[in-house]
């Protein structure tokens, strides 16, 4: 699929409030169990993502030029262009993580049962894919894919009220994003897209990437982030040998 | 709010200050955003760095109870520096109106006090009249007595850095804000104010909105798009039910609340309305005769409405807070009540001081608890330290619907009445509130009929034909408060028949020809349907132009959207700002919002809600003082007040045989209350989410770094939070978004913690409710209690101890 098709997410974290709105609408569109949680000293909570928490509002208290910002970062799955959960599956279970062709969502199906869960989420540059333990298959965000092919928005879409989230074609997401972009360096000139030539999810950071998370992009230059000789930004730009 | 929500676009500076607007009203910052994005400066003002305040531009920390003094320093900064909009204060205020020799105000007490009684005699505070009784005015603003000087004398005191020691608010901040604000005091500038429950909660906390209502004016904010006083309603519907009485002070469409010494009908009327010499003051509530003989017939549509004001029951003459809240459980806790009907609330978790509810509970024969599940009200005698065998109360639990369950309006906090069709069928044997009422009424009328009673008249013949194949029918009610003929009547040629609907207030009459519920909601279903029902986006250029849909829902008063508008434009009808204009006079007609009465430009002042037209600076009406004026909080880390000897509001509501904790060692940290997004209300329905209390499961107590460093507390460590009410264990959440503040030279710590939370949540709950904490003091005009600030003691908890 040419990189400009399909479907894209454009996530502006200028305007996220972290009402969680995304949280909870994704859980009860997918009718995702809730876990009995307690409080950690922080208001992230379920604290990471999970086998049935596919969306998670991340909350960091951080210092920028010298004063204090709280950023929000409604972390799911970024839909690579170029998938490499699916290229490392494909390896050894094709057909257990499938890329849709018309819309680009990378979907987990019945078979990633049969995945062994730390290489398919050590392949995963931005450290998203869970196993659920109750079905034993690996899960993250579809992009609703049952939502979008019925001509609907996705449930964290349609439900947040800042206007954050935004979601359609690639080209016109593309476009509202750089100029949404081009609006915010005026005032916040270290703002950038997060891989954008790379995945699905046009993450907006109006702060250093690593502000919001460890895995905010795909390589944050650490030594963790390689997986053999190459770091994971290299592997994600990969594309796969096609014949013909 | 005297705008609505999506006006906040229209706005060039937001100040919210004492609400966390991001998180507690989630909505609102679809359009506080679309602000930003237009360029506008976002402010907030709070003693805790929240989600608003990651989204503002200029975020600016205060000691929680010292509103008054931030803003008695910027109305002086703005007097000072000329910043206010001249001809807006001078044509639209009362700025030129000269006080009384009887006025003054000393060592922290305005003239006329009186410590026996702890109230003021009023009439001190009165303007001087000319003979024909209309004020005396100096509209160059120079005489010492005009509104202005008074203004200016007295808040001399709330200079820079006195407003720096007493709130603690770093200067530079202050500066900041208040240069930022002030700006607005253009006729091409809009700013607006947002607050809800920090600005309420407090024994001040009439005087807080009074102080930044002074503000809008100073500054022209009033009547403009973009502008304002915006309360943002919490409880859906908490604005409509105060529409129609839910406070104890009035009656349907804020009508006075009968006295027993306004013995018959022509006494309470004659009380009530208020008189005017001045020809430019429409004086609305001049209109008061025919809202309440409505309302009568509304009740009683065949008695004699003067007859059916004797049945309706009055108030003693004292202090009208004590029928509030906190007077009802001081009550009830000395054994006041036999029982109570405790409808759709929580106050063994949600009420001030729970502890002190819990007991109070205890006290009664029998209580019937309507809500959606049981809480810790329904379940009080089984509650934590409580022994079932030791409580007499007989507890009936009514099972109500959800209001998805039901049909009705929703008034939101924009004054827009919201029908709702049911979306659910409610479930098992609950009902909607409507029908548990008339039950329960209609049985009492059975016992009344066959066993005879006191005072039979007003429960015999008041009429409830609100039945719908042998149900509550929310339409049926909808139509009586709008109103309708009682008789054939003509008026302005224009013919009525009995059984009509009433087309909006201004046909209401005083002879008893009409019924009507609750006169601001009429015009909400009339001869042509239930207006509220409407989604028609339909709207002029003009009204495009400020985000204004006219035929979407119904706003009362007379679907007006921003009220007092007529103050937006000049005496000619001209806007102010012709770029954002509310309303304008094209020569012929008013175009745009529905104007505050139809009278050409100039022939009327715009404030009509007032006696005497003018938007009050100086405000008598108020039962503490014309002009707010600061009071530590109950409970404070200081032993005085650095503004005058008076420490605390004389006025305000509290009982005095209970402790407050004033600079007491024991408990040296200043607490405040507040609620987080995930929950909704003390809990009782979001507790029962699992995706919802999944993200926010507990209770917790936000502290600074500095203070956990002081404690030995660690990041998620259980602590213990004491005052002298009572005691919760919650888990800490030590953060750089909490700071220590510096007030009069001295350090003091703000901790904060939310009071959704209670011990019915789940199994072996560790936490309780935070209300536990707070104190049983009030405003003395409401009676609403200092929730947001009181003193309490931090410790970490025993070690591996969880309870």
């Amino acid at each position: 699929m040419s990189e400009n098709k399909g479907k894209t997410f454009f996530i502006d974290q200028t305007r996220c409030t972290a009402c969680r709105g995304c949280q909870a609408a994704c859980k009860q569109w997918k009718k995702l169990a809730a876990d009995e949680t307690v409080n950690t000293g922080s208001y992230q909570n379920p604290p990471d993502l999970n086998g049935h928490t596919f969306k998670l509002v991340r909350f960091n208290e951080v210092e920028v030029d010298g004063k204090l910002k709280w950023v929000f970062f409604p972390e799911q799955c970024r839909h690579c262009l170029e998938p490499p959960c699916k290229m490392m599956a494909d390896a050894f279970i094709p057909g257990a993580i499938i890329q849709d062709e018309v819309t680009g969502a990378v979907i987990y199906t019945e078979k990633t049962k049969e995945l062994d869960y730390q290489t398919i989420r050590e392949a995963c540059p931005y450290d998203i894919p869970r196993k659920e333990e109750s079905t034993g298959l690996l899960t993250k965000c579809n992009m609703c894919i049952d939502r979008v092919r019925a001509g609907m928005l996705p449930a964290c879409v349609k439900t947040c009220p800042t206007y954050t989230m935004h979601f359609g074609d690639r080209d016109e997401m593309l476009a509202i994003a750089r100029a949404r972009l081009a609006e915010v360096q005026k005032a916040s000139p270290a703002a950038l897209l997060a891989d954008s030539d790379l995945v699905r999810v046009l993450y907006l950071c109006e702060v250093h990437p690593s502000h919001y998370h460890h895995h905010m992009v795909a390589d944050a230059g650490n030594a963790s982030d390689r997986i053999g000789p190459f770091s994971r930004r290299a592997l994600l730009a990969m594309r796969p040998l096609r014949t013909g | 709010m005297t705008n609505h929500w999506i006006d906040l676009k229209n706005s060039d500076v937001l100040l919210i200050m004492g609400s966390n607007a991001a998180e507690n009203h989630p909505i609102s910052f679809k359009w506080v955003t679309r602000a930003q994005q237009r360029g506008a400066t976002l402010i907030h003002v709070d003693p805790r760095f929240t989600r608003t305040s990651a989204k503002a531009d200029l975020y600016a920390p205060i000691r929680s109870g010292t509103d008054i003094v931030f803003f008695g320093g910027l109305i002086r900064h703005i007097l000072d520096n000329e910043l206010y909009f001249k001809q807006y204060v001078v044509d639209y205020t009362n700025a030129s109106y000269l006080v009384g020799p009887d006025y003054d105000f000393k060592d922290g007490l305005f003239s006329g006090f009186n410590p026996q009684t702890a109230s003021y005699d009023r009439k001190k505070w009165n303007f001087v009249t000319d003979d024909k009784g209309v004020t005396l005015k100096d509209p160059s603003l120079k005489d010492p007595r005009c509104v202005l000087q008074v203004m200016r004398r007295h808040y001399a005191r709330y200079d820079l850095k006195t407003v720096v020691n007493v709130t603690g608010m770093p200067e530079d901040k202050v500066l900041a804000v208040w240069n930022s604000f002030a700006s607005t005091g253009r006729p091409d500038k809009a700013g607006t104010i947002l607050y809800a429950m920090g600005q309420c909660q407090h024994t001040v906390g009439v005087q807080n909105i009074r102080a930044l209502s002074m503000i809008q004016m100073l500054l022209g904010n009033i009547g403009i798009a973009g502008g304002g006083v915006n309360a943002l309603r919490g409880e859906s519907n908490v604005q409509g039910t105060t529409d129609i009485a839910l406070l104890c002070d009035n009656l349907p469409g804020y009508l006075p609340i009968p006295r027993a010494t306004w013995a018959d009908y022509d006494a309470y009327v004659k009380a009530g309305t208020p008189v005017t010499n001045d020809p430019q003051s429409a004086n609305w509530w001049s209109n008061l005769d025919k809202y309440a003989a409505s309302l009568l017939k509304a009740m009683y549509p065949t008695a004699d409405h003067k007859e059916a004001y004797t049945w309706l029951p009055k108030i003693d003459d004292t202090k009208v807070v004590e029928y509030s809240w906190l007077s009802l459980f001081e009550r009830m806790y000395n054994g006041g009540f036999k029982g109570a009907f405790v409808w759709g609330q929580n106050p063994c978790a949600g009420g001030a001081n729970a502890g002190k509810n819990r007991k109070a509970m205890a006290t009664l024969d029998w209580t019937v608890v309507v809500n959606l599940f049981e809480n810790e009200t329904s379940l009080f005698w089984k509650g934590p330290g409580v022994n079932p065998k030791d409580v007499k109360t007989e507890v009936f639990f009514l099972p109500a619907c959800m209001s998805v369950e039901k049909d009705g309006s929703v008034a939101n906090s924009g004054r827009w009445l919201q029908w709702r069709e049911k979306s659910a069928r409610f479930m098992g044997d609950s009902m909607s509130d409507g029908d548990i009422v008339i039950r329960l009424f209609e049985e009492v009328r059975k016992l009344y009929k066959a066993e005879g009673g006191k005072h039979p008249e007003p429960i015999l013949n008041l009429d409830t034909a609100y039945l719908k194949d042998g149900a509550y029918d929310a339409s049926a009610l909808a139509r009586r408060l709008n109103g309708t003929f009682l008789k054939d009547v003509t008026i302005a040629d224009k013919q009525w028949k009995a059984g009509q609907q009433v087309p909006g207030f201004a046909a209401l009459q005083a002879d008893g020809s009409t019924a009507c519920g609750c006169w601001i909601f009429s015009g909400s279903y009339t001869e042509q349907g239930n207006m509220m029902a409407r989604h028609d986006r339909t709207q002029t250029p003009e009204q495009a132009a400020i985000g204004l849909f006219p035929n979407w829902s119904y706003a009362w008063p007379a679907n007006r959207r921003i009220l007092y508008n007529r103050a937006g434009v000049d005496q000619a009808g001209k806007p102010f700002d012709p770029k954002r204009a509310v309303i304008a006079w094209n020569g012929e007609k008013w175009v745009g919002d529905v104007p505050d009465g139809g009278w050409k430009p100039g022939e009327k002042l715009p404030f009509i809600m007032v006696r005497e037209g003018r938007g009050q600076l100086y405000g008598p009406g108020r039962v503490d003082g014309p002009l707010p004026e600061h009071y530590e909080p109950f409970e404070s880390p200081l032993a005085g007040n650095p503004l005058s000897p008076q420490r605390v509001n004389p006025t305000a509501l509290h009982f005095a045989h209970e402790e407050k904790a004033v600079r007491d060692p024991r408990f040296p940290y200043v607490c405040t209350t507040y609620r987080v997004t995930e929950q909704w209300q003390s809990g009782t329905m979001t507790r029962k989410t699992a995706w919802l209390k999944e993200m926010q499961p507990d209770g917790f107590c936000e502290m600074s770094r500095e203070l956990a460093a002081q404690l030995g507390v660690r990041n998620g460590d259980q602590v213990v939070l004491e005052s002298v009410r009572g005691k919760v264990q919650v888990v800490a959440i030590v953060t750089p978004r909490l700071k220590p503040f510096t007030v009069m030279g001295e350090t003091v710590h703000q901790v904060g913690i939310p009071w959704q939370f209670g011990w019915g949540q789940k199994k072996n709950a560790t936490f309780d409710s935070a209300n536990l904490l707070s104190p049983s003091v009030g405003d003395p005009n409401t009676g609403i209690p200092e929730t947001k600030v009181f003193m309490v003691n931090v410790r970490k908890a025993p070690s591996g101890k969880q309870g």
